[in-house]
Order: C-alpha cells, then sequence, then structure tokens
C-alpha cells in the first residue's frame, strides 16, 4: 500500500502523519483501520528498562609511551574493562563491578557501583579515572598508566548492546516464604508483590510482532541519540507460542543495538543497582514502525488489555529452569496497579519506567516529525517463525 | 491526632524507660515503626503517638528537654527526583501506600505522609532514589 520510499518522501517535506503508539491505539477506538492504514505512516514507540546486557566499547588512543592494554587489565573508576581486543580498545559492560565490591558476602548486597554506573558517567561527559598495567612488549613498552578521561578525550565510544528490547518479558512473584532478591527486584513472600518489565503497548517487538518491519540496519532512538539494530538480539525465539494476534507468549525476540555515545544522554542511559544481585544499565530505546499496510496498522492498534505476560516464580522455577508458568495476565491489568492471580489480589510494580517509554515515543514523532529523522528498511530481515530458528539451554556434562 | 517521630536517645538515656513514663503521663497511644542502636550507640526508635494537640506537644517538649533529638519522620525518607526514573517498581513493595504511580502521567509520586519508614523502597529502588538518614 506504501513504501518506506513515500514515506521518506513525505517526510522530507514535513507532510508525514506521525502518531504515537499510544495516539493509534486511542484512534483506532474511532476510526477504520482501513482509513488509518491509508492516512498514517509512521507509528513510534519507545521503552526504558533495565537492560543487562549492554556495554560499550571504547578506544582511548595511545599514550606517549605506548601501552599494550589489550590482555592486560583496565579500570575505569575501579571497574574492571574487557581487554582482550587490540592495544586501547576495551569493552565495559553494564554488569561488571569493582573487584573489592563485597557482592553478596552479606545479602543481600548493594551493588553501590559498576559498569553501568561509568557508561552513565561517560554519557553525562563526566572525568572518569583510568587505570591501566600490561606486561610490556618492544613495541609496547609501557607497564602501567594512570590518567584521567572525558568521552571527549578519546576517540570512539561506541554503546553495543547485544540483547535489548525484549519482545514480552516474565511477571516475577515469588512463591516461598522469604523475601527474595532478584534481577527482577526485591520479591515479597507468598505473592506479596509482582514485578514486570515492559512497557506493553508502547515497546517495539510487541508492535510488530513478526519483525516484518525491524532488522538490520534499522533506524532507531537509542539513548537520547541516533542508533541502529546491529543485528538480533542473542537469545533471540522466533519461534516461541503465540497469541492470535501475533504477541509472543513469552520472551520471543531481541535485538542487538549500536550507537554512538557521544550523541546519547544520560537522562536515557542510567546505571541501576538491583539489591541482591548485582548493578546494570536503564536503556532507552524507540523504534518508528512504517505503516506500510493494513496488517501492519492493526499490529501497531494492540493494547494493553490485548498483551499478555507469562507469571513466574522466581524462588523455585526461575533458579531451576522448570519451564513452568503460572499463568498470565494483560499487560492492562498489571498497569493497573494490581492483579488477581490464584485467587490473591497482589500489588504490581514496574522495573521499566512507562513514563520515559512515553516520552521516548514522542521525542522519536518529533524528529520524524521536524523531518530530521529518516526511515530505514532492514538491509535484511531476521529469522522468523518459520526459520525453525531456536533459544537453547546449555548442555551441561 | 497523630505524629510520627524519629527519637535519637544519647547513650546515657538509652536504658530509661522513658516512653512508659511520657504516655501514662499525657494519655498518649504509641506504635514504634522502628528501633534500633546507631553506631553511635545512640537509641533510635521511630514511633507514632497519637494523643490530643495539646499533651503531644506537652510530651515532645518534655522528650526534647530530657535531651532526646526530634526529627518528623518525613525528613528521613527522601526520593531524590533526579534519580528517580518513574519505573514503579517501588509502589508495589511499599506496604502503606506512600509510593503511588499517578495513572495519567505514569510519574511515581512520593507521600511523605503516609510513609512509615519501613525502609523496603531504599532496598528495593534500582535506581538508588530513595534514602534514608536513620
Ligand atoms: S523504585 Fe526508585 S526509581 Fe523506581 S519509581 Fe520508585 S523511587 Fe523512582
Ligand atoms: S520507607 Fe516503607 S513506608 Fe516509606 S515509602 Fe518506603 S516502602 Fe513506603
Amino acid at each position: 500500500m506504501k513504501t518506506i520510499g513515500e514515506i521518506n518522501e513525505r517526510i522530507q517535506k514535513g507532510e508525514a502523519v506521525v502518531v504515537t503508539a499510544e495516539e493509534i491505539i486511542e484512534l483506532r477506538k474511532t476510526v477504520s483501520p482501513k482509513k488509518l492504514a491509508k492516512e498514517v505512516d509512521v507509528v513510534t514507540t519507545g521503552t526504558f528498562g533495565p537492560m543487562c546486557s549492554s556495554g560499550v566499547f571504547l578506544n582511548f588512543g595511545h599514550s606517549r609511551r605506548k601501552i599494550k592494554m589489550g590482555g592486560g587489565k583496565v579500570y575505569l573508576n575501579n571497574v574492571p574493562a574487557y581487554t582482550g581486543i587490540a592495544a586501547v580498545d576495551v569493552y565495559v559492560g553494564a554488569t561488571a563491578m569493582p573487584d573489592d565490591d563485597p557482592k553478596n558476602t552479606k545479602h543481600p548486597g548493594e551493588f553501590k557501583y559498576g559498569g553501568g554506573y561509568v557508561i552513565e558517567e561517560l554519557a553525562a561527559g563526566k572525568e572518569i579515572h583510568l587505570e591501566a598495567s600490561s606486561y610490556g612488549t618492544d613495541c609496547y613498552p609501557n607497564k602501567s598508566l594512570k590518567t584521567k578521561i572525558t568521552i571527549k578525550d578519546i576517540n570512539e565510544a561506541t554503546l553495543y548492546n547485544p540483547r535489548n528490547c525484549y519482545q514480552n518479558y516474565n511477571v516475577a512473584v515469588n512463591l516461598s516464604d522469604k523475601t527474595i532478591y532478584t534481577y527482577m527486584g526485591v520479591l515479597k513472600p507468598r505473592m506479596g508483590n509482582a514485578n514486570y518489565s515492559s512497557a506493553g503497548q508502547l515497546s517495539p517487538l510487541f508492535k510488530d510482532p513478526y519483525l516484518q518491519t525491524i532488522g538490520f540496519g534499522t533506524r532507531i532512538f537509542l539513548g537520547g541519540g541516533i542508533g541502529y539494530v546491529g543485528w538480533w538480539g542473542t537469545q533471540y525465539n522466533p519461534s516461541v507460542k503465540r497469541q492470535a494476534n501475533g504477541a509472543p507468549v513469552s520472551g520471543g525476540a531481541t535485538l542487538a543495538l549500536i550507537g554512538d555515545l557521544k550523541q546519547m544522554s544520560p537522562k536515557f542511559l542510567q546505571g541501576v543497582s538491583l539489591t541482591g544481585y548485582g548493578t546494570s544499565l536503564m536503556v532507552g530505546a524507540g523504534i518508528p514502525i512504517p505503516i506500510l499496510n493494513e496488517e501492519i496498522l492493526n499490529w501497531v492498534s494492540i493494547s494493553d488489555d490485548e498483551l499478555y505476560a507469562p507469571v513466574v516464580d522466581y524462588s523455585y522455577d526461575y533458579p531451576n529452569s522448570t519451564g513452568k508458568t503460572l499463568g498470565s495476565v494483560s499487560y492492562g491489568e498489571l498497569r493497573s496497579g494490581k492483579i488477581n492471580f490464584m485467587g490473591k489480589e497482589i500489588p504490581t510494580g514496574s522495573l521499566s519506567s512507562y513514563k520515559t517509554a512515553r516520552e521516548i515515543a514522542g521525542i522519536l514523532k518529533q524528529w520524524i516529525k521536524d523531518g530530521k529523522f529518516l526511515l530505514t528498511a532492514p538491509v535484511f530481515h531476521f529469522p522468523g517463525p518459520d526459520s525453525k530458528y531456536q533459544f537453547k539451554p546449555l548442555k551441561e556434562e | 491526632m497523630e505524629k510520627k517521630l524519629v527519637l535519637h536517645f544519647p547513650p546515657i538515656l538509652v536504658d530509661k524507660p522513658m516512653i512508659s513514663t511520657l504516655i501514662r503521663d499525657y494519655d498518649l497511644d504509641f506504635n514504634i515503626l522502628k528501633a534500633f542502636v546507631s553506631p553511635e550507640e545512640e537509641g533510635v526508635l521511630v514511633i507514632a503517638f497519637s494523643g490530643t494537640e495539646e499533651n503531644l506537644d506537652k510530651a515532645v517538649n518534655e522528650l526534647k528537654s530530657k535531651g532526646v533529638t526530634i526529627q518528623l519522620i518525613e525528613s528521613d525518607i527522601r526520593m531524590i527526583r533526579d534519580r528517580c526514573t518513574d519505573c514503579s517498581v517501588c509502589v508495589g513493595l511499599c506496604p502503606v501506600g506512600a509510593l503511588i504511580l499517578d495513572r495519567e502521567t505514569y510519574e511515581v509520586i512520593f507521600d511523605a505522609k503516609r510513609c512509615i519508614a519501613c525502609g523496603l523502597c531504599i532496598k528495593g529502588c534500582p535506581a538508588k532514589a530513595m534514602v534514608s538518614s536513620i
């Protein structure tokens, strides 16, 4: 019905009709899908939640007397970086923490600082302590170095997140008799609370369940700047069971995202600590969905009341990979503040910020309306449900 | 009326049965929300008193005159607005509804007046936006 080329032409002329995922849901209540599919060009989405599989590649440039940090040790504000690459390239992951962090020796540990915070502070332009040590070679004689850097001083700072934007996610509860501390937050005993982590109707991959418009090279909002979809995400699972409307009943697809940290803002990349678990990074991402036809229009119009998340016990079933889910609840119920589940009224909390997800969808909409952001067709499409691509557990001896 | 207070007893006062005398003399009800000894060996009591306004004032004055430092509870648990991501994970944890998700704006609001200083949100907030000086 429409092509991305035609939509981009309209964007450049300032004529494109762009609405957010929340707005299309409202419009869909009174306007026919046929009419909307014709009139609306782009629907924007957004999400802002803790995404542990995130990190940044840095290139520091060479010191006068050169040092081979590669294979040595590098610390940024005491947080160790991965050095198993070239001389002055490192990768700082969101969950890295200082060697002397007490971790869970006194359970639950606080995890006051880690890689997620280093990334936030880099994005904020703050000064970071860099400490490197190595073994010395003929070409890289220096064995140790201490200095301070900011993101402006170094060459590249490339955010590369192997797994973001989970299509759907678990609702975590605790069936045991004691409080547990998980990556899904603090869970009170006997289902005292239920935590979820998805922007639901605003979340990018719920709106394009078969990834028809999102693929390698898709231009997106990432951390406040422009980024790209850099591969399918790890733990990608297109063969997941689906609801009648196409939405996966659990996890499903994921995306690897890439972008220039120098363009990004700490408002959309925030270091966080999960008590008893570790540090992470809140990542803000938003993906535009081109409304190429009525089918896509119908997908983007699916609301929280029609999207369901599986409820999983994190005291036994999750840690022991039993695969058991206790049932499912809609995002509409989750967002209402309480769910009625297994005969109990349970208060809910979200790890992902709906307010910021909404803000991101709004910013992306504005960028497109202003003609600053053009849409891209995927360079190639990721494996679909027919590909037999599967998410496998680890084989143990 | 009810008053929620944090009482800091200097070490020399810790063993005195001050509270029981106080509630008898001024006809107060009380509920101890939290009690512990700080690293400086101060006794710390988070307590809710109820009684007439006049008697509550008198009781507070008497505690002060005996060397007890008093803080209103609202000043102890704070939300650092700049760090809060409005995720709402604290909302499901708070036992008294002092953390509220506004379902129009999806902003999380801290209502200090309802807070009983249980500390759950401090552990539960990933952004470490809920802090306490206790
Ligand atoms: S858990 Fe922390 S960051 Fe999330 S809404 Fe509550 S105070 Fe804000
Ligand atoms: S300290 Fe306890 S009562 Fe106060 S806001 Fe936090 S969770 Fe609620």
